[in-house]
Order: structure tokens, then C-alpha cells, then sequence
């Protein structure tokens, strides 16, 4: 298995006025090509900072990042807005769609900042949104979609592009029971079909869905089997 | 980001908030329909005026007494003795000292009462000679005009113009009827024909014309000077060399050197250039004020996208997880301040037109409407939206992807 992600000894340190606040104390973490990885812990310990480093929205204070083979850990702002269309693909707890556009046209989004043309824009933006069992809803926006069906469209937003890795924060934070079930079953089906997933959560039956579980305590990993 | 899909982006914002787009454009629409506005009735008043300069005649030198301190001739001391003459409008019409000029015609003015019956008529009396048509460029409805004869024995006939026929004989053919002027009765030898000003009464024709001698005789001025003498040159050729010939001529008779001239020559686009001057001021003025809600309009415009920008953080750092640049960014918040700027302008043209149709019966000065005013009131439009835009673009691209995300 190559590795998708490699962390090494990663620290963070925020400055907030004068005091120095140390997120991340050394992580060091390899995730292979294919596996379903749950980031779990309680809040406050590291884990949001663990995913936006992850997720190319932050960069470590030291440490090195590599993301599918390619170092990421020192790259300005641009470059990482390019890592983050081409490589990873987002989940959010609040879905993040917006409300003014359709769900295709959600789906579509990552294409256009891709630069892909309209018409192969729509093709793919159709299938990924098939891909999650809402070929009937293309047309509808958010607001007329259950929060389950909302989660589906980010997921299939997260997909359309091919990312080497789908980043889950919280995905069912937001959803019931019944809801949740399904975009669970949503991830487990495509971990099956060979997606690299990464999903951060603080509830243990969720991180239990995973295949391979690591837990952060105070900025620092401690890793572990399925419980 | 294809700008395609830029464009597309910010006309759906700019639509997603139609009542605060329309509300945030108005300062927009103001400042544009106002310069339309101003800008028209300028080149109106412009217009106007080029017009009577025009109707005065054409290749005309206008010699009036007094001196000049300005290039631009119109500033003439009427004060200072009156020191034009008959003599020198005679010695002007002699061809071999001014072979350049074309015709001269002298003119007194003052201003008596006629009656005509029961019909009484105050207006201007024009003392002048034969040769008044031609230099003026007039002709005649109705008639004749004086005669050389007539003019050198001083008779008592009179040519009116047509706005003073129609007060003074409201019905039938003035021509040959009698209007008292002064105790004086005197005929009607012809009428003129109007000189197309059609906005208003002018004094162009609302006149009477009598010899020059007459005039003198009924105004009681033992030795009335000549308040203007109008020179027509021979072409547009030689309106330069008619000018020195005049100068020259008049300062030998007067006995006067250049800087102590005692008269002033315009010529109409001398005449035009000071309206104008006075006219630019105002619309220059206007235009200011007109500026100025412009730019209010653009703080507007700034205004409404900070508070769009903070409105849409989560938006803005969801679209940056998604793989949007910073300049993606910037360029969505500048276009969508952009399309606010330049549909306030399309909409301030519009209204400015409309204030241009409707204006001219309220306020009874001609606007005209420029398609270059228009262009440019809407390429500044455009420019006041990407400018005030650019602050609020710049922090919306600044905005790091998890502060954004964070914003609840």
C-alpha cells in the first residue's frame, strides 16, 4: 500500500495575545492508499487542528506533510487552494452548500475553480450525484432536501473530483439516527470500492465504523485498534 | 474560474438580494441620471446659443463702441463715450480702403412705443440702413425692405418684424397701413420673416426698423451715436484680413493708437466662446455636485459589500476548502461590485434620458443628451463599482479557509 498521507512529527502552535497555545505536540501518522481511517477524541484535543493540516487548510508550524507523495507542509496560500480541489475532497458537520444554487450545481463548484468546461462540468457533477443515490434530485436546492439527502450532496461535491482523499469532519454531527445510518453506509460502500477516507469524530459507534481508529489526547496521537 | 463563471456568480448575488441591490444602486442611479443631466442641459443652453449667434448672420464682425480689456471682446466699456458713426459705418462700405468687407450696416437702437388703432406695441426701434438684410442674413413674409432712398431722406416708413406685426395688426396684411411711432405716423413698408428661433420670443423678431436719420428724429437724439456697426465680410476666407482692415481704418480715423482703441470687433465665434465660457462654468458646477453623489454612490456600493463579504464568510471559506485562490476570491466580490456599478449606470442613464424628455417642458431650457455622456457616465459607473470594490474584495480573499469555516 502507498501511503496517501505521512505526517511527520507535526506540531502547531497558535499565539493567542501573549500566551502560546501548542495544538499539536509532534504527530506523526501514515494512512495508505484505500484504508478508512477514524480520527477520534474528545474536543480541545487537537483533532479539528489534525484536519485542517490534513485537509491543506492550515500548515503545520513544523513538521512535514506528504500528501500523495508530494510535500505539502511549506506552501503558500495559492498552491494549497490548488492541493485542496485537486486532492482532497471535504465533508463538513454543517453540509456548507449553498443555498442559492441547485444540488447539481453545488457538485459542480470544485470543477469550476478546476477550471473543467461546462459540459464535462455537468457529466460528472450528474454521476457523482447518481454515485450517491440522488439522480432524481439534480435540480432541487438545499433547502428542499432531508439533512441526509444535503449530507449525500456534499458527498458527492467531495467526490467529483476524483480526490486521492475524502476528509469527513463530523459528517453525522447534524443528522438523526436514520440519516446518519445512510451516510455511513454512503462511506462504508466507498471505502469498499477502494476511497481513502479520513473521518473525524468524537463519538466512539461512529469511529467504530472505521477500519482502523486513532485516538488524540492533548495534541498527541495515541493509536489503537477498532473498538 | 472562468470569468464565465465569474460573471455568472455575481449577477446570481447581486439577484439573491434584489431589494438591496436596487437600494444600493440608487446612489449610482442618482449620480448618473444628474450628470446626464447636467451634462444636457450644458450642451442644451450650448446649443441655444450657437443657434441665435448663428441667426445673427454669417461671416459677421460686430465693431461696437468702447474698449475692450479682453481678448475675447465682449467686455466692451459702453460707459466710455459712445464713439461709432455713421461716418465711420460709410467710410467701412468703401471698397477700395476695406476690400475684404463685404456689406456694412449700422444700427441705433432704443426703444418706443407704436400703436397701430387701438393696439399699442413697445419694442425695440432699430435705426439702420438698406443694406440690413443682406449683412444679417434676413429676409422678408411680406413687402419691402427701407430703400437707399428712403434711408438717406430719413422717411417715415417702418419694416416690422413678425412678432411685432402680429401685436400690432392681429389680422390682414400690415404692409401698407400706418403705425404711430411718437406722434409720428409712419408707413408700413414690409414685414420680416421669422428667424426660426423657435424656443422662444427673441428680440431677432420683435423689432422695428426705420432709417437710421428717422430713428434719430423720433428718439429726439440731436446726434445719436451708432450703437453697433455690422460688417459682413466678403467670405470666411477673409474674416481675418476684414478684421485688420476694420482696426486699421478705425484707429486712422479716430486718430487713436492700437492700445487706446475706443471700439471692439467680435466676431460670432468670439461671441460663442463667451456664452460658452459662461456655460461651462455652470455645467462645470453642476457636474461637481453631480460627481460628488456619485461617489457617495460608491461608498454605497463599498458599504453594501463588506457587509456582503462578512454576510458570506462560511461561503467564502467553503469556496476556498473547495480549491478557490485568493484571486478567485478578490475577482468574485470585484464583479459582483462591478455589475452593481454598471447596472446602476445602465439604470441612471435610463431615468437620465427620461429627465431629458421631461425636463425641457418644465423648465423651458433644451437638454440634450450625449451618447458619449452616456458611455462615459456608465464606464465611470463601472469604475466607481470595481474601485469602491476592491477593499471589500481584498479582505474577502485575505480571509484565511478556517477562521471562515468557523464563522457561525
Amino acid at each position: 500500500m502507498a501511503p496517501i498521507i505521512e505526517l511527520r512529527d507535526v506540531c502547531k502552535t497558535y499565539a493567542t495575545g501573549a500566551i502560546e497555545v501548542a495544538a499539536l505536540r509532534g504527530v506523526s501518522l501514515t494512512i495508505g492508499e484505500g484504508e478508512f481511517v477514524a480520527i477520534a477524541g474528545p474536543s480541545g484535543s487537537g483533532k479539528s487542528t489534525l484536519m485542517h493540516i490534513l485537509g491543506c487548510l492550515d500548515v503545520p508550524t513544523s513538521g512535514g506533510y506528504r500528501l500523495a507523495g508530494g510535500d505539502v507542509a511549506a506552501l503558500g496560500e495559492a498552491h494549497l487552494a490548488t492541493i485542496r480541489n485537486r486532492r482532497i475532497g471535504f465533508v463538513f458537520q454543517q453540509f456548507n452548500l449553498l443555498a442559492r444554487m441547485t444540488a447539481l450545481r453545488n457538485v459542480e463548484l470544485p470543477l469550476v475553480y478546476a477550471g473543467v468546461g461546462r459540459h464535462e462540468r455537468r457529466e460528472r457533477a450528474a454521476a457523482a450525484l447518481a454515485r450517491v443515490g440522488l439522480a432524481d434530485r439534480t435540480g432541487h436546492r438545499p433547502g428542499e432536501l432531508s439533512g441526509g439527502q444535503q449530507q449525500r450532496v456534499a458527498v458527492a461535491r467531495a467526490l467529483v473530483t476524483d480526490p486521492a482523499l475524502l476528509l469527513a469532519d463530523e459528517p453525522t454531527g447534524n443528522l438523526d439516527s436514520a440519516s446518519s445510518a445512510e451516510v455511513l453506509g454512503l462511506f462504508t460502500e466507498l471505502h469498499a470500492a477502494g476511497r481513502t477516507i479520513v473521518l473525524i469524530t468524537h463519538e466512539h459507534e461512529i469511529a467504530a465504523r472505521a477500519q482502523r481508529v486513532v485516538r488524540m489526547r492533548d495534541g498527541l496521537l495515541a493509536e489503537g485498534v477498532p473498538a | 474560474m472562468r470569468w464565465t463563471e465569474t460573471f455568472r456568480s455575481g449577477l446570481d448575488a447581486v439577484r439573491a438580494h434584489r431589494l438591496r441591490s436596487a437600494l444600493t444602486m440608487l446612489g449610482i442611479v442618482i449620480g448618473v441620471s444628474s450628470v446626464i443631466l447636467t451634462v444636457g442641459l450644458g450642451l442644451g443652453a450650448q446649443d441655444q446659443v450657437r443657434r441665435q449667434i448663428d441667426a445673427l448672420g454669417s461671416n459677421l464682425l460686430i465693431v461696437s463702441p468702447g474698449s475692450s480689456t479682453s481678448s475675447s471682446g465682449v467686455r466692451g466699456g459702453f460707459g466710455s463715450a459712445a464713439t461709432l458713426t455713421l461716418a465711420d459705418a460709410d467710410a467701412l462700405a468703401q471698397r477700395e480702403v476695406a476690400p475684404d468687407v463685404g456689406a456694412v450696416a449700422p444700427v441705433t437702437t432704443g426703444s418706443a412705443a407704436l400703436s397701430a388703432g387701438t393696439a399699442n406695441w413697445t419694442t425695440n426701434l432699430v435705426g439702420t440702413t438698406a443694406t440690413w438684410p443682406a449683412v444679417r442674413g434676413r429676409t422678408l413674409a411680406a413687402g419691402r425692405f427701407l430703400t437707399s432712398d428712403e434711408v438717406a431722406g430719413a422717411a417715415n416708413v417702418v419694416v416690422l418684424g413678425q412678432d411685432s406685426a402680429t401685436e400690432l395688426f392681429a389680422v390682414g396684411n400690415p404692409v401698407g397701413r400706418t403705425v404711430t411711432v411718437a406722434g409720428t405716423p409712419m408707413t408700413v413698408v414690409g414685414v420680416l420673416a421669422p428667424t426660426g428661433a423657435t424656443e422662444e420670443s427673441t428680440s431677432e423678431d420683435d423689432l422695428a426698423l426705420v432709417p437710421v436719420g428717422t430713428a434719430k428724429r423720433l428718439t429726439g437724439a440731436a446726434d445719436a451715436p451708432v450703437s453697433a456697426i455690422y460688417v459682413q465680410a466678403a467670405s470666411a476666407d477673409v474674416l481675418s484680413a476684414a478684421h485688420q482692415e476694420i482696426t486699421g481704418l478705425l484707429l486712422n480715423l479716430h486718430g487713436v493708437a492700437e492700445a487706446d482703441a475706443d471700439f471692439t470687433i467680435a466676431t460670432q465665434e468670439s461671441l460663442l466662446e463667451a456664452a460658452n465660457a459662461t456655460n461651462r462654468t455652470l455645467t462645470i458646477l453642476l457636474g461637481g455636485v453631480a460627481a460628488i453623489s456619485l461617489l457617495v454612490g460608491g461608498i454605497g456600493v463599498m458599504n453594501i459589500m463588506l457587509v456582503a463579504v462578512t454576510e458570506r464568510v462560511r461561503e467564502i471559506g467553503l469556496r476556498k476548502a473547495l480549491g478557490a485562490t485568493p484571486r478567485a476570491i478578490r475577482r468574485q466580490f470585484l464583479v459582483e461590485a462591478g455589475v452593481l456599478g454598471t447596472a446602476g449606470g445602465v439604470a441612471g442613464v435610463g431615468l437620465g434620458v427620461a429627465g431629458a424628455l421631461v425636463l425641457p417642458g418644465l423648465i423651458g431650457q433644451p437638454v440634450s443628451v450625449s451618447a458619449l455622456a452616456a458611455a462615459a457616465a456608465i464606464a465611470v459607473a463601472l469604475a466607481i463599482g470595481l474601485g469602491f470594490g476592491v477593499y471589500p474584495a481584498s479582505r474577502a480573499a485575505r480571509l484565511t479557509p478556517i477562521d471562515a469555516l468557523r464563522n457561525e
